[in-house]
């Protein structure tokens, strides 16, 4: 129960300066980690990309033994971990209420917003590469145990497509976070966002006839889908379907949820 | 200093700070005094900009507080002490503050020790934390800044008498070094014994202001007779507002002296007659928040 360890009077103000978006970033980047549920929801994406590589060395046929195929086996689990991670990121402030600690020190609030951004895509990218890594070991590890021959079957635009689809599918989730502002429902929405959005349209595609041409540019799922299948390259025209599915529903709900966190009140 | 002026809140129809105004200067400690519900927090809330305003402003160091560029080493703010995320460590909490701030790192371990957190305790996951030590934790994020301004509601809950005492000095040491503290309570004894002006507050609104020695000395007079409907009569005819006070006795804002002679004019025999600050700040609490208390209790 010391006194406050300063002196008699306040020390001389110094003029402050402002706190710039690289710091907020890096702290932001901090708090991701620095929990245990946190710090084991990232490492869970390197631990599934090991366990996706073994199952494929395990279970594939010989002939199918290609890095493709490693890096298709892993995409899996980290489709559904990146939005986690970024849903958390931000939605922790809410559910934790961590938020009325981070809100005040940084009063503006679309600057904390954008450092997550940052950190969660920062996040996923490291990620990817990281998944990359790991199937490229896994297809040097398995052709070398059964001995088939190495295929390297991925060209850099590939690659630099499922970055892009994986930074694409973690900002659906960031922005649901952003939107809803509470794990549990963004985690939800996330689901009918991924999985009964998809099966929705898809159905409409098969039995209605006019849909059919109309699904590429109103399913985010599908037009993202093009990103993933590590074949050539892509259309002009399935740029558009990305560009035109993100702008609806990744663009503007992420604007009204961005409009939302600036007004509401933080308890 | 801090400035709130005209400050309104409203949640539907419900009107949680109803044209707030008050100042809380330097070298001071101002208790916001106020029953549960009162508008204690929310104002609080809307000074750190976490709640708007409908309408007034509130400025700290003469800027709306959005405006400050690093408001941590500006303004202390302590509002809710189990606001945290409950995985982290103690230390870690202090750890992002430092950092959101730019201060050197020896800074954490440093207000460690002011709140006497021990390097064991400060090693825990906060969900592992009493009130008390989430409140101390509380104090130093508030405190890391070095701010000349600490905003902290309720900052007592939860801190054994020890505590109580050593935040009781610490604030006392802030304010008499030039810095302005607000610190809100809702517990009467707490804000008698450490502030120096009292700002009270029920039901939104502002019931009564000024320095600790003006509000006692405000009190008015507490008169006792055998026959109190006959004195009171007598009151009212000299054009004394009175009211019973529930003891057998009447409550006046008038002097002893007025009082005593309306009494002396009517020929009624007082059993007392008395300044009616011996009970303190504490009858007077009860006082001006009884009509806008939510229990309604008092008459």
């Amino acid at each position: 129960m010391t006194a406050v360890a300063a002196g008699t009077t306040l020390p001389a103000r110094v003029p402050v300066r402002g706190i710039p978006l690289l710091r907020v970033t890096q702290v932001e980047l901090r708090k991701m980690f620095d929990t245990r549920s946190g710090f084991w929801l990232i490492a869970s994406i390197v631990i599934t990309a090991f366990l996706a590589t073994a199952g494929v060395i395990l279970f594939a046929p010989d002939d199918q033994l290609t890095y493709a195929t490693f890096v298709s086996a892993i995409q899996f689990p980290i489709a559904v971990i990146l939005p986690m991670i970024a849903i958390l990121a931000v939605t922790s402030e809410w559910s934790q209420r961590s938020g009325l600690t981070t809100f005040t020190l940084i009063p503006h609030r679309k600057r904390v917003i954008s450092a997550k951004a940052i950190s969660s895509v920062a996040v996923g990218v490291v990620s990817v590469l990281l998944a990359f890594v790991i199937g490229a070991l896994g297809n040097l590890a398995g052709t070398g145990i059964t001995g088939t021959a190495l295929v390297w079957n991925i060209s850099v635009t590939e690659f630099l497509y499922f970055v892009l689809g994986n930074v694409l599918s973690l900002l659906i989730g960031f922005m649901l976070g952003v939107l809803i502002r509470a794990s549990a429902g963004a985690i939800a929405a996330y689901f009918v966002y991924s999985f009964l959005l998809p099966t929705i349209f898809g159905l409409l595609a098969t039995s209605v006839a006019w849909f059919r041409d109309l699904q590429p540019w109103v399913d985010v799922q599908y037009a993202q889908s093009a990103l993933f299948v590590l074949e050539g390259t892509l259309t002009g025209e399935q740029w558009a379907n990305i560009a035109v599915t993100g702008m609806i529903w990744i663009v503007i709900p992420l604007a009204i949820g961005l409009g939302f966190v600036t007004r509401v009140e933080v308890k | 200093m801090i400035e709130i002026t005209a400050v309104t809140r409203r949640y539907g129809t419900f009107t949680a700070v109803d044209d707030v105004t008050f100042t809380a200067r330097a070298g001071r400690v101002t208790g916001f005094l106020g029953p549960n519900g009162a508008g204690k927090s929310t104002t609080m809330r809307i000074i750190v900009g976490l709640t708007r305003a409908h309408s007034g402003t509130a400025t700290v160091s003469g800027r709306k507080y959005v405006d400050l560029p690093n408001p941590g080493v500006e303004v202390g703010v302590l509002l809710d002490a189990s606001a945290q995320h409950a995985g982290r460590t103690g230390r870690e909490i202090l750890t992002i503050a430092q950092r959101f701030m730019g201060l050197p790192r020896r800074r954490v371990e440093e207000m460690l020790d002011v709140v006497s957190l021990t390097p064991d305790e400060a090693s825990r996951r906060v969900r592992n934390y009493s009130l008390g030590m989430r409140q101390r934790l509380g104090i130093a994020t508030a405190l890391i800044g070095d701010p000349e301004v600490l905003i902290l509601d309720e900052p007592a809950n939860g801190l054994d008498p020890a505590g109580i005492r050593w935040m009781r000095d610490l604030l006392r040491g802030y304010a008499d070094r030039g810095g302005t503290v607000l610190l809100s309570s809702h517990l009467l004894h707490e804000i008698e014994v450490i502030a120096d002006d009292i700002v009270m507050i029920g039901n939104g609104r502002i019931v009564s202001q000024g320095t600790k020695t003006e509000l006692l000395h405000t009190a008015g007079t507490l008169v006792r007779a055998t026959d109190l409907a006959e004195l009171r009569r007598a009151l009212d005819e000299a054009g004394i507002a009175a009211t019973p006070s529930g003891d057998g006795s009447l409550r006046t804002d008038v002097i002893p002296e007025l009082v005593g002679k309306a009494a002396l004019a009517a020929g009624i025999a007082l059993t007392e007659l008395r300044a009616a600050e011996g009970a303190g700040l504490e009858e007077m609490f009860l006082e001006l928040t009884a009509a806008s208390q939510r229990d309604g209790a008092a008459a």
